[in-house]
Parts: C-alpha cells; structure tokens; sequence
C-alpha cells in the first residue's frame, strides 16, 4: 500500500534536477566585466559593436571569457581584476579617440560566473535586491499636476489660432486651473466658435455659463480620457528621459520602472554616490519655446538700466548674456519629437535639426510667419532655474514641422545643443518621494546575517527532527531540504528580486514548512499507539494529515496574498518569496517525504517498526499485543 | 524520546473562564497602552530621513548629536544601531527643509565633528566592481563611514499605513470566510477573534517598550496572523472529529480531547518556528530584530489563544454536534442498509 507508482517518483525526480540546475547558478559567484554603453542618446548600440570590442581586445592580448551584446550594452568577462582593469584602459582607448568628448561608456562591473551553457537555458543567479549588493534607490513622483496643466496652455494656444482663422473675435482667452475660458462680446460668435471648437478640438469638452449670468462664456474641460493619456505619455516620456541619463552612470543593471500611476523607480546598483545620481536624475529639466522680446524696453532691461516689462522674464544664456523673453510659451518639449545634430551642404555650417509634432507644426507655422526677423528662445528649465540653449532669428516661416537652427556653432556644440533638446524633454517634473542609499559593506554584511539565519535555524531544525523522529524526521529534514532548493530555483527562474525580508521570509517559509511534517509524524505514531500496523499507520498518517495541511497552508497563504496585492518594496518581496515557499513546501512536505517513506519502507511486506521516536502508549490502555514496538528509540 | 506522555485528556475548558478574564486584561491593558503611549512608528509610516553611519572606535554618541542638531533640523534622535560602533540618526519631515540634500548635510556635519571633510571615493572592489561612495577623510584614516540612508516622503508614508490597514482587513475578511466555508461561522468568528487579540497584544508590547513598528513588523504581524489561524484549524479539524468519533462526549469534552491531542504537534511545529525566529534573532542583525521579535510574541501567544480563547470562543458561541457532524452524512448514501454503523 505504500508504493508509489512510477510517474511519481518521475515527477519528483524531474522536480529534483529541474530545482538542482536552476539553483546551480547561484553558487558560482561573480567574476569582473567589463561594460561598455553608449554615451550619447544619439549613438544606438548594435551587435556590430560586439566584434569591436573583441577585435580591440585581441589586439591588446587580452583573452575574455566572453564577449556578448545584450540588452543595449556589451559585456566582456574576465578571469580576474587585474584583467578587467587592463581590458578597461584598452576599450577605452580603443573605442573613444577623444577622451574629452567619449561616445561609448566604459565601466567596470560584476558579471555572474556561471557556464554559459546555463545562461543558456536562462538559468540564472537570483537577482539581488539593493540592501544585498548596495546601491541607490530612488521613488519619484511625476507632477501629474503641472502636465496637466502644461497641456492646457498648449490648447490655449491652439484655441487662439483656431478662433483666429476663423475669423472669429473674443474678448479674451484664459486658463483656471486645467480648464480654458473663453470669453465673447456677442452669442452669435459664441455658437459660431463652440462649433468650431467642439469640431477641431475633440480633448475639451466645451459647457456655456449658466444661462441666467450675463456672461458670454464658454468653459472648456479636459476630458477624462484625454487627461489619462496626458499622464500616461507624461510617465512614458520621463521614463525615457531618465533611461537615457542614466546611460550616462555606466551602471550594471539599473531598473527603471513605473509603479503606480504616476510613479517611478530608479534603481542603480553600485552606486553610492546619492549626490551624483540624484544631479543626474533629478535634473527636472523641461523645455520651452518662447518668443524673445525685442522692444526698446527689453533691451534697456537687458543691459540692466530699466526693469524688466510686464509679460516678460529675464534668463541668462550658456554664456551667461542676459535675454529677455515673453512668458507665453509658443511650444514645450512635448511637441519635440526629435532633435539632431546636422550639416547644411549650402552654407557649410553645423545645424541642429528638430522635427516637431503635427500640432506644434501649425503653431510654429503661425509663430514664424508673424515673426520673421525676429528671434526665438529655446529655454531650458532645470531644478526650477530656466537657461536659454540657443535663440535664433526667424528667417522665413517655416512649415512642415522640420526646423533647422544654424549659425556660429562648431559641431560639438551643434551636437550638445541636440542633446540637450532631446534629453531635456521630461514631460513633467519629477520629485523624490523616497531614497535609499545602501553602502557595499552593508550589502554584504546583510546577505551574511540572512544566510546565517536560514543556514542555523534549519540546522536546529534538523537536529531536533532528526532526534525527536528518527527516520522519519530524517526523511522530513530532507524534504525542507527540498524545499529550499525548490524555493530557490523557483526565484531565481523567476527573477524575483530578492531583498534582507525576502531572506527572512525563506527562513520563516521554512520554519513554518516543517509543520506539515510535524503533523504527518505525529499522526503516525499516533496511529501506531492506537495499535496500527506500521503500513497502515503510515498510510492513515499521510492521509489524515493532509485535510489539515491543506487548511494550514490555506489560511497562510491567504495572509501572504494581502501582503502581495497591498505590499509595496520590502513587503512585496516577503510577500512573494513566502507564497512561492507555501506552494513549494505542499510539494516537498506531502510528495517528496512519502516518496522517501515509501522508498525506504514500500518493499518491506511486513513491517515490524517503524523509526518515527518513540511511539509512548498510556499504561492503562496498552494492548501488549497491539504496540507495535519501536527499537530504536528504546536504546 | 516523547516529550508529551498524557494518560488522559486534560479538562482544559475547566480553566476557561479563568484564561478568558486574564486574556480580556492582557488585550484591554494592551489596547491602554496602543492608546495612551501610541506606536513608535518608523520614518516609513511618518516619512522622514534615516542615516547610519559607522565608526572606526565606539562611538560618541553625545558628539554625534551635538554636531547634527547645530544644523537646525528640529527634534533629531541620534542612537546605537545594533553595535556600539553603528549610529542611526533619525531626522523628522519639517518644513521649509530640502529633503534632498539633508543626507549629504547630515554626514558632512557628523564628519566634521571629527575633524574630516566629506569627499567622493572612487574605487574598484576587489570583486571588479567599480563603487563611487561619499567618504569622510582625515589624513589618512577614515574615522566615520556612511552606510546607509533611507528618506521617505510625507505621502509614501501615508500610504503605507493605509495599504498596511487593507491588508490586515483583506487577511480578516478571507479568513473569516474560508473557515466559514470549510467548518462553520461560530469556529470563524471565534477563530478571527482569537486570532486578532493576538495582533493587538503584539502591537501592545511595541507601545509598551517603545520599540520602533516599521514596515517589516508590520509584515511580522500579518504573517503571523495567518500562522496562528493553523494552530485554531488545527484543533477545530480534531474537534469535528471527535464530534463524529465520540457521540457520548460533552463539547467541552469534546474540545478537551482535541486539544489534548494535538498539543505535541502544537508544541513542537510551534517550537520549529521558534528555532528558525530565535536563529534570526541571534544572527539577522538589528535590521530583523523587531521582525523575530514581532514573531515571537506572535508565536507565543497563538498558542495560547488558539488553545484557550478561540476553542473557548467556540464553546461559548454554543458550538454543536450537530454544526458539525452533517458534513459526514454526505459520505454516505442515505440507501445504504449499514448507514447508521460507521463509528
């Protein structure tokens, strides 16, 4: 009766390799790399890029373990640091001829030891958490507020060219808050425009003021639809920005992801200078275009001898020169789908090249052939400090969307300029709503306080079981063994980061794991005190037992699903390194130990003990005949 | 070896009462406590900034917060952190004060107070990996290195203790009803019951000693929880059982004889765990300090409320037989002429 029949033990068996080879990766350790990325948002990556590398790596005598070109960046590894360090100084040469203005990044960096044929079936190391390998942490929050409200003012402006063409007059256009108010002098012009309005811009939906007020009044509202997507593309476009700054780190594997609706989590690995990163990350840049203000006023305000005119604001230039510019803004960085550095073939001169979204096509349209001969600014927002990048003369109207600035610039700066108009584009301000900073040490010192944890309290377990249960509570001991190897292949086939609590919850998952196994052996000897032969006692035992185990497991699980569906960092982590344990610990605590059982006792046919400890019967109860004596523990 | 030799069942019920009125005082002087001295809740639920810095000797604590509160930063705590060495400096949200810069702020003032200046180190680890890192030198040594910080907005914070209260609601509610489905409302409610006064006596002792209730407690707690539900499943699966197995038996009996047959596997499955929190006591560091602590206290008394407040809890809502024993009429086919001879 208790044999199991051969799918099962190949089921386990397949279990047994599966959790052997993808737990495997995690002892091998880390050996140096090198990493080389791009430097300039320009410069894409490709597998060509992965030849260079291991052409000019040959050329210096260097012998990598490997050369591979994935996820934007190629890796090379080395058998040690002395290598890794010589291999770094020959990339660098190799691959930027100017070390003052490099294209390609070139950092040191970790990569996992193991073989490659295991790479190869994704076997990979689990993926550490920041308090395990050290690092930055960052949660911003995007200013869906101000990208709202961005939005708004670009469809004032829209509005105004719109009622414009038509010919139709106001009394004056103005923005509250995310809505647009339009006000009129009569109610034919008003139904004239709400037409026109409600026809041309679909993103607002248009309300009169209330019939009774004499105001001639349209109220346009973002629609809810609209406003979603709005944020969506704001967090998107952030997303990319800071994908492409933090390029510039040089970091292994930073993560930057959305969380929520409006947030995101920057996570750079190795890095412990908060200070840099933040400058880098935090620059909350946005850009703006703005009319310059040529009036005698301004330039008298521009020298400093007169204040600055009313609707206007005075920025500095790179150089430092001081411009006055309107405060309306004709375009944002929104509108900017692309800029590039070029060459003009007829003057002979850099150019930067933007290419502009068709809505920000017409306005500038309008812009430029209202103001030719006069000049524009480009102007840069930073932590909340504005820097005009370039300020050119209209020379014609300019259609199409694709504009060209050119005039007094060097390649370089042409270069500069494009990037700092493409990178600049953050659709909304970002703040930091939460920052960890972890050092090396502590990285290391915490993986040792987790291990160790789980490394004595499953040796106590062990000894207490093996001593208390004898074989049984070997054949249990063995199953946590299972367990754990199962858990760990699990997350590291599944990627899952794992952090200090999810090393804890490995350590609880297991010491809670082993009651399946306590209520299995007590049941056992349970039913050999009430006179079972050993057979049937271990048949009953699984049996009976597993009702409850079922239940047990039930109810902890239900407690690890909240902390998955409401945790968030450090109590997801837990969350779900104790409900894959739960899972896994079904498996181990109920198949894996009755196949031991069934193994070591199946073939016996009849079987006179059975090693679960000592099996103690009340005096008074005892039917000699029926106690099935344990040898074992009478020693 | 049999730790547990019991000749017959032991009248546990017979002490009920008794238990009930010290549980009742235990939970009420803990709800006192929650009340009077509140949480000392950690910068994850209040939002604020956290900075651990570590010393070369054992560390001066005095000097530490004399250099950290010159820079004006309102009501800074300065402590140990695990060993003499380690400093937590624990700065509050305030107004009008960058959060953003506090981190390098801080350490550059507990620097100078050694007389050094904060610099950015780079350097390769002896595993390869290059590390820049903020360093405190003077001359040639290195008296203060930073090793951690933590800052948490107002509205992180905010929501943290917002989704920890769903949580706990979404682990009651499931609860409740899983065992309303798998026995009966009373077991339930009285298992919910016994269940949650351990909760709130966990959170009593951290109001009581002022220990810091962070985020991985709060996890401590709700893990917690759902282990403590076993040990009352456990004793109600045996009490369905015995209902069924033993018609001549009184319930409180009957609960006597479940309990008393599962107390081995209780003591020891609850010692295992034990084993594994007291390793992580001894050897996880002051990270999972309050994390074990929070498991032992939570241990501690699921076994005891699952024994004397949830078993009794059933007894007195007026658990039945007959709650219970029609789940084994099911088994069988009402046709069959040996029905009434199943024991």
């Amino acid at each position: 009766m208790n044999r199991y029949p051969w799918w099962k033990y190949a089921i386990i068996l397949v279990a047994l390799l599966g959790g052997l080879l993808y737990t495997l990766p995690n002892f091998f350790g880390e050996a140096p790399a090198v990493q080389v990325s791009s430097a300039k948002a320009t410069l894409k990556l490709d597998a060509s890029l992965e030849r260079r590398v291991s052409q000019i790596l040959t050329d210096a005598g260097i012998n990598p373990d490997f050369v591979q070109f994935e996820a934007g960046s190629v890796k090379a590894r080395f058998a040690d640091t002395d290598v890794q360090l010589k291999a770094k100084d020959a990339l660098s040469r190799g691959l930027n001829p100017d070390p003052a203005d490099p294209s390609y990044i070139v950092a040191l960096n970790l990569l996992s030891r193991s073989p490659h044929w295991l790479t190869a079936i994704r076997a990979l190391p689990m993926y550490l958490g920041l308090d395990l390998r050290g690092g930055v942490h960052f949660l911003m929050q995007v200013d869906m507020k101000s990208a709202l409200t961005k939005r708004a003012e670009a469809l004032t402006g829209d509005i105004r060219t719109l009622l414009r063409d038509k010919n139709l007059r106001h009394a004056g256009i103005s923005r509250d808050g995310n809505n647009v108010e339009i006000r009129f002098r009569d109610r034919e012009t008003l139904t004239a425009a709400l037409n026109a309005l409600t026809d041309q811009l679909p993103d607002l939906t248009w309300s009169e003021a209330s019939a009774g007020s004499a105001d001639l009044k349209l109220t346009g509202v973002l629609k809810p639809d609209v406003a979603r997507r709005v944020q969506e593309t704001a967090v998107k476009q952030n997303i990319t920005t800071l994908h492409n700054r933090v390029n510039e780190l040089g970091v292994s594997e930073p993560v930057i992801q959305q969380q929520g609706i409006d947030r995101v989590v920057v996570q750079l690995p190795g890095v412990q200078d908060t200070a840099k990163a933040k400058d880098i990350i935090g620059r909350t840049a946005t850009l703006e275009v703005r009319m310059v203000d040529d009036s005698a006023e301004a330039v008298s305000a521009m020298t400093g001898s007169g204040p600055v005119p009313f609707g206007t604001e005075r920025y500095l230039d790179r150089d430092g020169r001081p411009l006055i510019v309107k405060r309306q803004v004709v375009l944002t960085g929104d509108n900017l789908n692309d800029a590039q550095a070029g060459f003009d073939n007829q003057t002979h001169e850099s150019t930067v090249n933007l290419t502009l979204d068709a809505n920000g096509s017409r306005i500038f349209k309008d812009v430029t052939r209202e103001n030719v001969g006069k000049r524009m600014a480009i102007i840069l927002f930073e932590k909340g400090k504005g820097e005009v990048v370039t300020a050119p003369v209209i020379r014609s109207e300019i259609g199409g969307g694709r504009v060209q600035i050119s005039g007094s610039m060097t390649s370089v700066e042409a270069a500069d300029t494009a990037l700092l108009l493409r990178a600049g584009s953050l659709a909304a301000p970002m703040e930091i709503i939460e920052e960890r900073t972890i050092g090396p040490t502590l990285g290391a010192e915490n993986i040792a306080k987790g291990f160790n944890s789980v490394l004595y309290g499953f040796a106590a377990i062990a000894v207490f079981m093996c001593i208390y249960y004898r074989l049984f509570g070997m054949f249990s001991t063995l199953a946590l063994a299972f367990n754990l190897l199962l858990l760990v292949s699990v997350l590291s086939l599944m990627q899952a980061t794992l952090s200090l609590p999810g090393m804890a919850a490995i350590a609880l998952t297991l010491g809670m794991a082993i009651d399946a196994n306590v209520l299995i052996n007590e049941r056992v000897r349970e039913e050999l005190r009430n006179g079972a032969s050993g057979h049937a006692a271990i048949h009953a035992g699984y049996e009976r037992a597993f009702a409850t185990i079922l239940d047990s497991n039930v109810t902890t699980l239900i407690a690890g699903v909240a902390l998955l569906v409401f945790g968030s960092g450090p109590v997801k982590n837990f969350a779900v390194v104790h409900c894959i344990g739960i899972l896994t610990s079904m498996f181990s605590a109920v198949l894996f130990s009755r196949a031991l059982v069934n193994l070591w006792y199946g073939r016996k046919k009849k079987l006179k003990t059975v090693s679960v400890g000592q099996v103690w019967v009340p005096p008074s109860e005892a039917a000699p005949a029926a106690v099935p004596a344990d040898e074992t523990a009478k020693t | 070896m049999e730790f547990f030799r019991i000749h017959r069942d032991i009248p546990f019920m017979r002490h009920a009462l008794v238990l009930n009125v010290i549980s009742a005082v235990t939970f009420l002087a803990a709800v006192f406590f929650l009340v009077t001295r509140g949480l000392h809740l950690s910068i994850e639920f209040t939002g604020g900034t956290v900075i651990e810095v570590a010393y070369q000797q054992q560390a001066d604590i005095n000097k530490v917060r004399h250099s950290v509160e010159a820079l004006g930063l309102g009501e800074v705590q300065v402590q140990n952190f695990g060993t003499t060495r380690d400093v937590l400096i624990r700065v509050p949200l305030r107004e009008g004060v960058k959060q953003s810069e506090l981190v390098s702020q801080v350490f550059g003032a507990v620097c100078k107070a050694d007389g050094g200046t904060v610099g950015t180190r780079q350097e390769v680890s002896d595993k390869g990996e290059q590390i820049s890192r903020p360093e405190c030198r003077v001359g040639n040594a290195e008296p203060v290195s930073f090793k951690r910080s933590e800052f948490v907005g107002p509205q992180v914070g905010k929501e943290l203790a917002e989704d920890g209260l769903k949580a706990l609601l979404f682990v009651i509610i499931g609860i409740v009803v899983y065992l309303a489905i798998r026995f009966e409302w009373k077991f339930a409610v009285s298992a919910i019951i016994a269940n949650l006064h351990d909760v709130v006596i966990i959170l009593g002792f951290f109001a009581f000693f002022q220990w810091e209730f962070s985020l991985t407690v709060l996890t401590a707690v709700l893990a917690v929880l759902g282990y403590s539900v076993n040990e009352s499943v456990v004793i109600f699966d045996r009490i369905r059982e015995a209902f069924r197995k033993y018609r001549k038996l009184s319930t409180s009996q009957v609960i006597d004889h479940a309990i008393t047959s599962t107390i081995s596997r209780t003591i020891i499955t609850h010692g295992c765990t034990q084993l594994m929190v007291v390793s992580m006591l001894l050897f996880g560091g002051a990270t999972l300090h309050y994390f074990a602590v929070a498991l032992t206290i939570g241990i501690l008394f699921g076994i005891y409320s699952s024994v004397f407040v949830a078993a009794a809890m059933a007894m007195w809502l007026g658990v039945k037989r007959e709650d219970l024993a029609k789940p084994a009429t099911k088994d069988l086919d009402p046709d069959d002429p040996n029905a009434g001879a199943v024991v």
